[in-house]
C-alpha cells in the first residue's frame, strides 16, 4: 500500500499536474503535495500523486555509504580465508 | 530504473551481508521489527533473511492498512456499496479481504453492487464529477503515506463544488501502532516478543518525517532507523540497527536519506491538517481498538464524511477463529505457524487479510519464503561459514 516508485517529470500540466516516466512508460499525476517541481526532477510517486523529490545528492551519498559498508564485508571474508 | 536497480544489486548485497555477519557479536542474539509490509515483502522477496546470520531475526510488524483494517469495516463498505445510488471507489488490494458471513467486495460487486477500482483518489472525483446521479464514496485507507492524497481528493472536489462526492475515512497512523507494539502484553498463550529496534517506514517518513519515532529511541531505548524498500536499503538498515545495538546507541537514524528529511513534508502535512482530525478510537486487526490511532473528517468538512451522510454505525466482527492474522501481525506468530496456511486459505481464496494483500506477511511467505525453507534445508547458506 505504501509502495512508491521513482519517475522522472517530463512536463507541469495545469492545476499542478505534471506528466512523468516510468521508464517511458507516461503517466499523468499530481504534484500538489512537493513545492517546486520542475521537469528533469525525479519524484516518488504514490497512488497517481507525488510524494517527494529524490535528492540526488543524497542519492549518491547513499550508494558510496553502500559500496564503503561491501568494502568492509569484503575485507572480512578475506580476513576469515587467510 | 533509475534509483531503483543500483539498490537491488546482489553482489553488493552479499558483501553487506558479510559487513553484518562480521559485526555482530557471536555471543547474543538481535531481533528487529520491520515496520513495514513493503519492507517485508522486498525481506522475502529478494531472500534477504538467508543472508543475514542466524543469530538475527526480523519480525514482520502490523504496517499494511489492508491487514489490520477489522472486518467491521470491510462489511461497512459492503453495506454502503449496496445502497441504491451509491459508487464505492475502492484500492484494489481491498477487492477480496473477506468480510463477515464470507462476504468480499468482489462478491458484492459480482452481485450486481457499483463498485469500481481505481488507482488514485483522484480518479473517484472524477468519477463523481462525470456522474452526477451517483453518491460517489471512496474507501480511503492508508497510513499517513496515503492520507495526503487523500486529502488531495477533498480539496479538489470542494473546489469544483461536488455534493456527490465523500470520503469513507480509514486512515491510521504509524507512530501509535509501533507504541502499542511495545506496550501491548503478549495474549494469553504467547511468548513476550522482545524487539532491540526498529527498521522505519520509508514513504510515511517521506510525510511526517523523523521526530516522531523519537519517543521509541529517547524513552523505550529503541534505535529506529528509517529505511528505503529496496533490498540494499533494508541490508544498509539492518547494519545500522546491529552498530546501534553494539554501541548502545539508542537513536533516531535515517538510511532513506534520498527522500526522508527530518521534518518531513510539511505541505503534505499542512492539507492533512485541514481535512482530518484525531478519531477517539479505531479498531485494527491484531492490535484491538487503540485510542487516537486514527483520522477523521473534521466537522467543517462533515458533507464530505460518508459515515455521516449514510450514518454508517460499524458493528464489531469477529475474524475466522482459526485465522492466525492477529497474532502474525503483532509478530508473535511467523506465517507458517498458521495450521491454515497454504491449505484453506490461500492468495486465490484469502481466509484472512495478511494473505490477500501483497505486502501481508503470509501473502510474502507463500510467494517467496515458503520456497526458500524447502531449500534451506538441503542447500548451504550463501555465507561464507566462520
Amino acid at each position: 500500500m505504501c509502495l512508491a516508485i521513482p519517475a522522472l517529470v517530463t512536463q507541469l500540466l495545469p492545476d499542478k499536474m505534471a506528466r512523468i516516466s516510468l521508464d517511458g512508460v507516461m503517466k499523468t499525476i499530481s504534484v500538489m503535495l512537493v513545492e517546486n517541481v520542475a521537469p528533469g526532477d525525479y519524484v516518488i510517486v504514490h497512488v497517481g500523486h507525488a510524494l517527494a523529490k529524490i535528492d540526488q545528492v543524497e542519492a549518491a551519498h547513499t550508494l558510496a555509504l553502500l559500496a564503503e559498508a561491501a568494502a568492509l564485508g569484503e575485507a572480512a571474508v578475506a580476513e576469515r580465508r587467510a | 530504473m533509475k534509483y531503483v536497480n543500483e539498490y537491488r544489486d546482489g553482489a553488493l548485497a552479499r558483501d553487506i551481508a558479510a559487513a553484518i555477519a562480521a559485526e555482530v557479536r557471536p555471543d547474543r542474539t538481535y531481533a528487529f521489527m520491520e515496520f513495514c509490509g513493503g519492507h517485508t515483502h522486498a525481506i522475502s522477496r529478494y531472500g534477504v533473511e538467508d543472508l543475514l546470520p542466524a543469530n538475527l531475526r526480523m519480525i514482520h510488524g502490523p504496517g499494511c492498512p489492508v491487514c489490520v483494517l477489522p472486518v467491521g469495516r470491510i462489511d461497512d463498505a459492503i453495506l454502503l456499496a449496496r445502497r441504491p445510488g451509491v459508487t464505492l471507489c475502492t484500492y484494489a488490494d481491498l477487492m477480496r479481504v473477506p468480510a463477515s458471513k464470507s462476504a468480499s467486495l468482489l462478491k458484492a460487486k459480482a452481485d450486481g453492487a457499483d463498485i469500481r477500482m481505481i488507482y488514485s483518489p483522484l480518479d473517484a472525483v472524477r468519477i463523481a464529477e462525470a456522474e452526477p446521479d451517483r453518491q460517489v464514496v471512496f474507501f480511503a485507507i492508508g497510513f499517513e503515506t496515503t492520507t495526503p492524497p487523500t486529502a488531495v481528493a477533498l480539496k479538489t472536489a470542494e473546489a469544483k463544488g461536488l455534493t456527490n462526492f465523500s470520503v469513507f475515512c480509514n486512515h491510521v497512523l504509524t507512530p501509535v501502532a509501533m507504541r502499542a507494539i511495545l506496550d501491548t502484553p503478549p495474549a494469553q498463550g504467547e511468548p513476550p516478543i522482545a524487539i532491540e529496534g526498529f527498521v522505519g517506514p520509508a514513504h510515511v517518513s517521506t510525510i511526517i518525517g523523523m521526530e516522531p519515532y523519537r519517543e521509541f529511541a529517547e524513552n523505550d531505548r529503541k534505535p529506529v532507523v528509517i529505511a528505503g524498500f529496496e533490498p540494499l536499503d533494508v541490508m544498509q538498515a539492518i547494519l545500522m540497527l546491529v552498530r546501534q545495538v553494539n554501541e548502545q546507541r539508542s537513536e533516531v537514524e535515517n538510511q532513506y536519506i534520498r527522500a526522508v528529511t527530518q521534518a518531513g513534508n510539511a505541505t503534505a502535512q499542512a492539507i492533512c491538517e485541514e481535512y482530518f482530525e484525531i478519531r477517539e478510537n479505531f479498531e485494527w486487526r491484531g492490535l484491538g481498538v487503540l485510542a487516537a490511532s486514527a483520522l477523521k473528517l473534521r466537522d467543517k468538512y462533515a458533507r464530505f464524511d460518508a459515515e455521516q451522510r449514510f450514518a454508517v454505525t460499524t458493528v464489531h466482527a469477529d475474524d475466522n477463529p482459526a485465522c492466525e492474522c492477529g497474532s502474525i501481525l503483532r509478530g508473535q506468530k511467523k506465517p507458517a505457524e498458521c495450521k491454515l496456511f497454504g491449505t484453506v486459505c490461500t492468495p486465490e481464496t484469502p481466509m484472512g487479510s495478511c494473505m490477500v494483500s501483497s505486502e501481508g506477511a503470509c501473502a510474502a511467505h507463500w510467494a517467496y519464503g515458503r520456497f526458500r525453507e524447502h531449500q534451506a534445508r538441503s542447500a548451504t547458506s550463501l555465507l561464507p561459514v566462520s
